[in-house]
């Protein structure tokens, strides 16, 4: 299968440092990637590089035949950040609408109620964010992250802060972005979580990939405790 | 961890720069003329000139080597920047103090907002501001980032301040009994002041070439610690 | 399918919603604003009618009122981006660097505006100024200098909302630059209130809209620089 979300031989440095350091995989339309690694791996970098927020010293990232960080390649990309990325005094459907609109979205308003309902929040739609809980202000966060239709889905420790229920409603609307099609990357260090979501998962060390496999028939225990190893 | 420094070497071109310092200094003093309206106060103006001389050409340099950075980011252009900078405002400063105490004799006011001196005071506005940026920065290529815009944008600056304050010296002349800087010059007079000028700008290269150095060895063990840590 | 915004478009997108954070809240606006008045006030106690005509002193209050209410609004504008970096998700967006820069330099526009608009009829009421004659200039000298004020100043905001000091940071930088735009804006104060005839202003408004031309392509263009790629 051509991968829809492909990194060829990504290099980025800060200074002398090898952030990334020569990364290569490629995601097929449905698929996801895990990315498991500790802090200063280098993780949070190839997620950057992938959206298009950092240009690599060498390499390319490209989703489909379009190499980022080009914005006809930026435009297929959603990104879900730990940080909600929102303006708090606005409200849940302003944000997304502003998104909708720097997207370009026909029917931006049709769109923006689309994604709001998706994400179970278009009944507080209309309160500015910072009334909201966490788990809800993270359910906007998504909604504005998929309100452009993206064919590529970057989640940097999505689940952070979210508690038990947020966190399976967060697996459910990602397997249900799979199952729509998208490629997804998610950065996390809830290995079960990042397992359950993903058709691949990958352990960064030291900007490079220590370990690259699918997930199907993989023994969560087993690989968390070969994880640990590494890291000893 | 590297071994430290061996027994220093002479810095020849420091030697140089204070021999012909020295030269010149020696020259402007004894061998030269006292101007004719001026007498001895005169003699500062082989300060003065040449320093603003320094002051303009090393920000000019400081914003040139931003802009290159921007494009090609070697970090050997960033440093030559930050030290072309903090060498340009010692000077600037040596203008803005070598200009007053020429006026005060000659104008009988220390400060009378003569169109170039004002320019000196923008341009150490300007220096300030840049240096002030640089410390406020941690990250270096941040800090590269964006001095190399302020340099530039400083430097795209310097032809407005000078135009607005031409044109507000046309419609706001003050009466000035004599025009320091409108003094015809002999050719021994020239001569010093070239020798000076010479002797400035080697300075300048000197300086900046010891304090280049001295931000490469604390990049080096910046490097070092983070690649330890 | 999805067809980004172009330039300008996005620049109006980011705008807008610009405008809708800061008018939920206002509290910027209102400082701005009751800062200004103040001044007008703290400076018309410590004016002495008897030496000074109105008309004299009034330019030079007005310009530095706007100076200092303009650099109030100029923080918050990449502030709301930082908060829960949502900048990230607008360098993600397929719009171009210039747009966030020109979006948020037309919401600061905007601002200083708003600010002018009631300063203005509050000088002329606390100091009696007869200023309907002189409106049409006046208002042009207003725009041009709003012009350059905003366009440099969000880009110096942009730079200093990275770095640390921010708030004392950004005048350091910025304020060198506001003098080639608050120099003629006041001399054209100046001359209009004193009634001079139109043409003794041409060569100020002359430099404001070459300053404004320059640095409003200059800033555009350094923008992108700023930001880490």
């Amino acid at each position: 299968m051509t991968p829809l979300l492909e990194a060829r031989r990504l290099v980025r440095a800060f200074g002398t440092r090898r952030a990334v350091n020569d990364v290569s995989f490629g995601i097929a339309a449905g698929e996801a990637l895990a990315l498991f690694g500790p802090n200063g791996a280098g993780k949070t970098t190839l997620l950057r590089l992938l959206a298009g927020l950092l240009k690599p010293n060498s390499g390319a990232a490209a989703i489909a035949d379009a190499t980022l960080p080009a914005p006809h390649a930026r435009a297929r990309v959603g990104l879900i950040s730990h940080r909600t990325m929102l303006y708090d005094t606005l409200t849940a459907r302003e944000n997304v609408r502003f998104a909708a609109h720097l997207h370009g979205v026909p029917e931006a308003d049709a769109s923006t109620q689309r994604a709001l309902e998706l994400l179970r929040v278009a009944d507080r739609a209309d309160v500015p964010v910072r009334a909201l809980s966490r788990g809800l202000q993270q359910r906007v966060a998504i909604a504005r992250a998929i309100v452009h239709g993206p064919d590529v889905l970057l989640a940097d420790e999505p689940y952070t802060g979210l508690d038990e229920q947020g966190a399976s409603a967060l697996t459910g609307l990602l397997l249900e972005r799979r199952r729509a099609g998208a490629a997804l990357v998610v950065v996390t260090h809830a290995l079960s979580e990042g397992l359950a979501v993903a058709s691949h998962a990958a352990v960064m060390r030291g900007g490079s990939f220590v370990r690259l496999e699918p997930t199907q028939g993989l023994d969560v225990a087993r690989y968390a405790a070969e994880y640990r190893e590494l890291f000893a | 961890m590297t071994a430290p420094t061996p027994a220093r070497r002479i810095d020849w071109l420091m030697v140089a720069a204070v021999a012909l310092m020295t030269a010149a200094f020696v020259r402007a003093i004894y061998f030269t003329p006292p101007d004719r309206l001026q007498g001895m106060a005169q003699k500062i103006f082989y300060v003065h000139l040449p320093s603003a001389w320094v002051a303009f050409l090393a920000f000019g340099l400081t914003a040139i080597a931003g802009g290159v950075w921007l494009f090609i980011k070697d970090p050997r252009l960033d440093r030559f920047a930050e030290s072309s900078a903090e060498v340009g405002v010692i000077f600037t400063t040596g203008v803005l103090i070598s200009g007053p105490l020429w006026g005060k004799p000659i104008w009988g006011a220390w400060w009378v907002w003569d169109a170039r001196l004002t320019l000196t005071l923008f341009l150490w506005f300007l220096y300030l501001g840049y240096l002030v940026l640089r410390g406020a920065v941690d990250d270096r290529e941040a800090r590269a980032r964006y001095s190399a815009v302020v340099g530039i944008l400083g430097a795209l600056l310097i032809p407005f301040i000078h135009l607005s304050v031409y044109l507000f010296r046309t419609q706001h002349p003050t009466p000035i009994v004599a025009n320091p800087t409108g003094i015809q010059m002999p050719a021994v007079m020239i001569t010093t002041l070239f020798l000076a000028l010479g002797a400035f700008t080697v300075l300048y290269m000197a300086l900046v070439r010891q304090r280049m150095a001295l931000a490469a060895e604390r990049d080096a063990l910046l490097d070092a610690s983070t690649a330890e840590s | 399918m999805s067809r980004p915004p172009g330039l300008l478009g996005a620049a109006w997108l980011i705008a807008r919603k610009d405008l809708a954070i800061e008018f939920r809240s206002r509290s910027a606006f209102l400082s701005a604003l009751v800062l200004s008045l103040l001044s007008l006030v703290i400076f018309y106690f410590a004016w002495d009618p008897t030496a000074v005509a109105a008309v004299d002193v009034a330019p030079g209050i007005l310009w530095v009122t706007f100076t200092f209410s303009g650099l109030l609004g100029l923080h918050r504008s990449f502030g709301v981006e930082a908060q829960e970096r949502a900048m990230d998700a607008l360098l993600v967006a397929p719009v171009a660097r210039e747009a966030i820069f020109l979006g948020k330099a037309l919401a600061n526009f905007a601002f200083v505006l708003g600010v002018q608009a009631v300063a203005l009829p509050a000088l002329a009421l606390f100091y009696n100024l007869p200023l309907s004659v002189v409106l049409g200039p006046l208002a042009l000298a207003m725009l041009l200098a709003a012009i350059g004020l905003t366009c440099v100043g969000t880009l110096f905001a942009g730079i200093t909302s990275n770095t640390r000091m921010a708030e004392l940071l950004l005048p350091v930088l910025a304020l060198p630059f506001f003098v080639p735009i608050v120099l003629p804006a006041a001399q054209v104060t100046a001359k209009l209130l004193a009634g001079r005839p139109l043409d003794e202003s041409l060569g100020w408004f002359r430099i404001l809209l070459a300053f404004d031309l320059v640095f409003l392509y200059a800033c555009m263009l350094t923008f992108p620089f700023t930001l880490e790629d």
